[in-house]
């Protein structure tokens, strides 16, 4: 398999801040790349370097064999991009936009298009002052995915929509992987890029620090455990997969591995189980407990995101 | 009134913080103005028969009397020299107070940051009350401070406070005209836009009303500008006349807030209607005519009126031609030779800037789609930069060139009509068009520092303020000649005066040609910024 994108200790300073600091990423012909990070830690920056907005300080990037700097136009007739924060022109109507961006894209799928706009039911109609957040997003996803692309890159693409909408947008993922396209979705949320990713490459302060299939990164993928029993069963800690158990009065909680589930949970069932709540961890928690907290400045590879407005100054 | 009045305070500290810089330089720029006209009057017109004698001229001179109005005391040296601030001027003041008015209210609501605020402890009237009391108070310092400027030149200080006044309750009124209109549109630029609309329409009431004899009829009445030329600072002072601008305050303001009450945030008076399901734009190009017709059209319709008056008073100039005083003042007040000429080649460079005004402004969408978000948006897709940085870039040299061929037709037309000879048209619209390149290179400057600073690209605004300023004064100021040889209007040939230039045209293309390669060298090598 070839991978489609690789960049190799790319460096992007802004002024003194280093956003990116010797970044390797490689994405495969044919996958969803899940791209992990908390905030600030370089992912928009990274996808902005992939699409030619932004230029390297160091290192190389090749976006289906071509330099994403040099070769812009023959390169993003072949790719699609959804920006983390879409900006519409407030006049120009959802419809009106989305058939420029196909255009300008070198062509879109009328019968697609119009299935997107039933699927994420959105009225095309509308002026673009008066979307929300989500619908933005929305005009910004059906124009990218109603292309013919086969590299899509994808910025938080769901920080705006609502569950249904998520699910509709899963759908759509998983048909295009089926076709063979490559995707790479950036995320702060571990749950989403589990659902969807067959990869995935963990980046923090601005550096790829964890990359490779779900199951080998499964001590990422910890479950928060908590419940309340009748009494505290005993050797809890000893079970394999449990982790960092404590146990105050009538309450357990501990970080599960998923192998480690059916034996807490026969265990605690035995106990007399009341109460039970799990939640997958947060991506902050497994940086803390696998990395360590950063020290000195927090990196801001998002920088380029925060948007002034002319003549604020 | 205290809940809906909660927060207004910080509202004020916030807006002052912001346009500390915007508001202070402009208020100067405007008492400086005042002073160097009164100061270069005292030297222009030193004895009482040298200013009776100028004074009839303008006012004899229809021309004068509808782009400036009437000197109403000849014999009064500030009368005289401030002719050009009474009207023309208070246009300017009037501008900006729409701008800063629209911009505290229309625009903070359009770009969401009000709302980001409303969470807060802020009471629905606050953000226009915060508004409406920065406008004013910059108005009244505005006045005041170009007043003393007046007085400080020695012009008598009765007259120096009257003129004072009239610029501060004229730009009170704009203000109150300008926070209506940010009730009745959505987007800031549609605000502005009705704000520029009703000073044109005032502007043009009282220069149709200044032409009726003897004096101004109730067309000038009619108008805020014609209100601050009645109360006639230097020459009787008309204190009582300021009641009326305030007056129009007092009426607008409630209606205002009232208008404020019955519609949502970020709403406007008429509903949103449903527009197109499908798009008919094909591509980067179409999207930029898209965004600049709107204004394209308000300036082309503005500029074709404008010519068609100053055509048509070309006749008038040649009237009154009793004195070789009266010649003397209009030959510097033009340029050379025959009277009509230089009457129609001044206007014609009046145009010129005012077209490059239009270029600079049409330009600056490269850097306002780039802060937007916009650019991004279409970058991601097959466009390359340079054909997105054309688009927009080829719209404005295009809107220019139109704009001053349309000044150039209907001066013409309006010229040929007035001195019964066809043969003005061709010889105007040449001399309109050979202001072309002298615009295209103050829009090409635009281009140049957006590739290059593309945080300062609305600084090309300054430049231009100062271009005006040299053309204006740049003599009187005694400013050294390889800076008057900056400014690109200083080398256009002042058509249809003279015939020579076209090496002079030739070189400022090629200006501008080199402006904006260079521009698009330092865009193509950049990051995308925000």
């Amino acid at each position: 398999m070839t991978n489609v994108v690789e960049m190799t200790g790319v460096v992007k300073r802004f002024g003194t801040v280093t956003a990116l600091d010797g970044l390797d990423l490689a994405v495969a012909e044919g996958e969803v790349h899940g791209f992990l990070g908390p905030n600030g830690a370089g992912k928009t920056t990274t996808l902005r370097l992939l699409l030619g907005m932004l230029r390297s300080n160091a290192g190389s990037i090749r976006v289906l064999g071509m330099d994403p700097w040099r070769d812009v136009a023959t390169l993003h007739r072949r790719l699609a991009y959804v920006p983390g924060d879409v900006a519409l022109w407030p006049n120009l109507t959802g419809g009106e936009v989305i058939d420029l961006l196909g255009r300008l894209q070198g062509g879109q799928d009328q019968a697609r298009r119009d299935a997107l706009l039933e699927m994420f039911d959105l009225d095309p109609t509308k002026r673009a002052r008066t979307y929300s957040k989500g619908n933005r997003q929305k005009v910004a996803l059906i124009a990218a995915l109603a292309t013919d692309a086969e590299v899509f890159l994808l910025d938080e693409p769901t920080s705006g929509l609502d569950p249904l909408m998520e699910d509709s947008f899963r759908g759509c993922v998983r048909e295009l992987r089926d076709q063979g396209r490559t995707i790479l979705l950036s995320s702060h949320i571990l749950s989403e890029a589990e659902a969807l990713s067959d990869r995935v490459s963990i980046i923090r302060a601005g550096k790829v620090v964890e990359t490779g299939r779900l199951e080998q990164l499964r001590h990422l993928t910890r479950t928060s455990v908590t419940a309340d029993v009748e009494s505290v069963p005993k050797g809890l800690g000893s079970l394999p997969g449990i982790h960092d158990v404590v146990v105050a009065n009538h309450r357990v909680s501990a970080q599960v591995e998923p192998s480690g589930l059916a034996p807490l949970m026969q265990a605690l069932t035995a106990a007399g189980l009341n109460a039970l709540t799990s939640q997958p961890p947060t991506l902050e928690d497994l940086f803390l407990r696998h990395y360590g907290p950063v020290t000195g400045e927090a990196p801001t590879g998002e920088v380029t995101s925060s948007r002034g407005r002319p003549g604020d100054a | 009134m205290r809940e809906t009045l909660a927060g207004t305070g910080d509202l004020v500290r916030l807006g002052l913080r912001r346009d500390r810089w915007l508001l202070s330089l402009w208020i100067l720029a405007f008492a400086m103005m005042s002073w160097s006209s009164a100061s270069a009057g005292a030297g222009l017109f030193p004895d009482k028969a040298n200013r009776i004698e100028a004074a009839n001229t303008i006012n004899a001179a229809a021309s004068m009397v509808a782009l400036f109005g009437r000197v109403y005391d000849p014999t009064s040296l500030g009368s005289l020299s401030m002719i050009k601030y009474t009207a023309f001027m208070t246009a300017a003041v009037a501008v900006l107070m729409v701008f800063v008015t629209i911009r505290h209210t229309r625009a903070d609501e359009e770009s969401g940051r009000l709302e980001l605020l409303g969470g807060g402890r802020l009471g629905r009237n606050a953000p226009l009350t915060a508004a409406l009391v920065i406008s004013f108070g910059a108005s009244l310092v505005l006045g005041l401070l170009s007043g003393a400027a007046l007085a400080a030149t020695g012009l008598p200080a009765a007259g120096s406070l009257a003129f004072g006044l009239g610029w501060a309750a004229t730009g009170m009124a704009f203000s109150a005209v300008a926070a209506v209109s940010a009730q009745l549109t959505t987007s800031a630029r549609a605000a502005n836009g009705m704000g520029v609309i009703v000073i044109a329409i005032t502007y043009t009431l009282r220069a149709v009303g200044d032409l009726a004899e003897p004096g101004p009829s109730t067309l000038s009445w009619l108008s805020p500008i014609g209100w601050n030329q009645q109360i006639r600072a230097f020459a009787g002072d008309h204190w009582w006349v300021l009641v009326l601008p305030l007056a129009l305050c007092v009426a607008l303001v409630p209606a205002t807030f009232v208008l404020r009450a019955r519609r949502d945030l970020g709403g406007g008076l008429r509903q949103e209607r449903p527009g197109p399901a499908r798009g008919a734009l094909a591509g980067v190009w179409d999207l930029a005519v898209r965004l600049q017709d709107r204004m394209l059209v308000v300036w082309a319709v503005s500029v074709v009126v404008f010519g068609v008056v100053i055509g048509s008073l070309a006749s008038s100039v040649t009237d009154f031609l009793s004195s070789p005083n009266a010649q003397d003042l209009i030959k510097k007040l033009g340029g050379a030779q025959a009277l009509t000429d230089a009457f129609l080649a001044a206007e014609i460079a009046i145009m010129g800037v005012l077209v490059a005004a239009y270029g600079v402004s049409a330009a600056n969408h490269l850097r306002s789609e780039e802060i937007a978000g916009h650019t991004e948006a279409l970058l991601g897709t097959a466009t390359t930069r340079t054909r997105w940085a054309t688009s927009h870039f080829d719209a404005a040299l295009a809107g220019v060139a139109l704009l001053m061929l349309l000044t150039g037709l209907s001066t013409g037309v309006g010229a040929a009509f007035a001195l019964h000879d066809g043969s003005q048209v061709g010889r105007v619209t040449l001399a309109a068009l050979a202001q072309i390149p002298a615009a295209w290179v103050i829009t090409s400057v635009v281009l140049t520092v957006f590739g290059w600073t593309p945080r300062l690209t609305a600084a090309v605004w300054g430049l231009l303020a100062v271009f005006i300023a040299l053309g204006e004064f740049g003599v009187l100021w005694n400013a050294p000649q390889w800076l008057m040889d900056l400014s690109p209007f200083q080398h256009t040939p002042l058509l249809p005066v003279g015939s020579d230039g076209i090496g002079a045209l030739v070189a400022l293309t090629a200006t501008a040609a080199a402006l904006a390669t260079l521009g698009y060298l330092g865009w193509r090598r950049r990051d995308l910024t925000a």
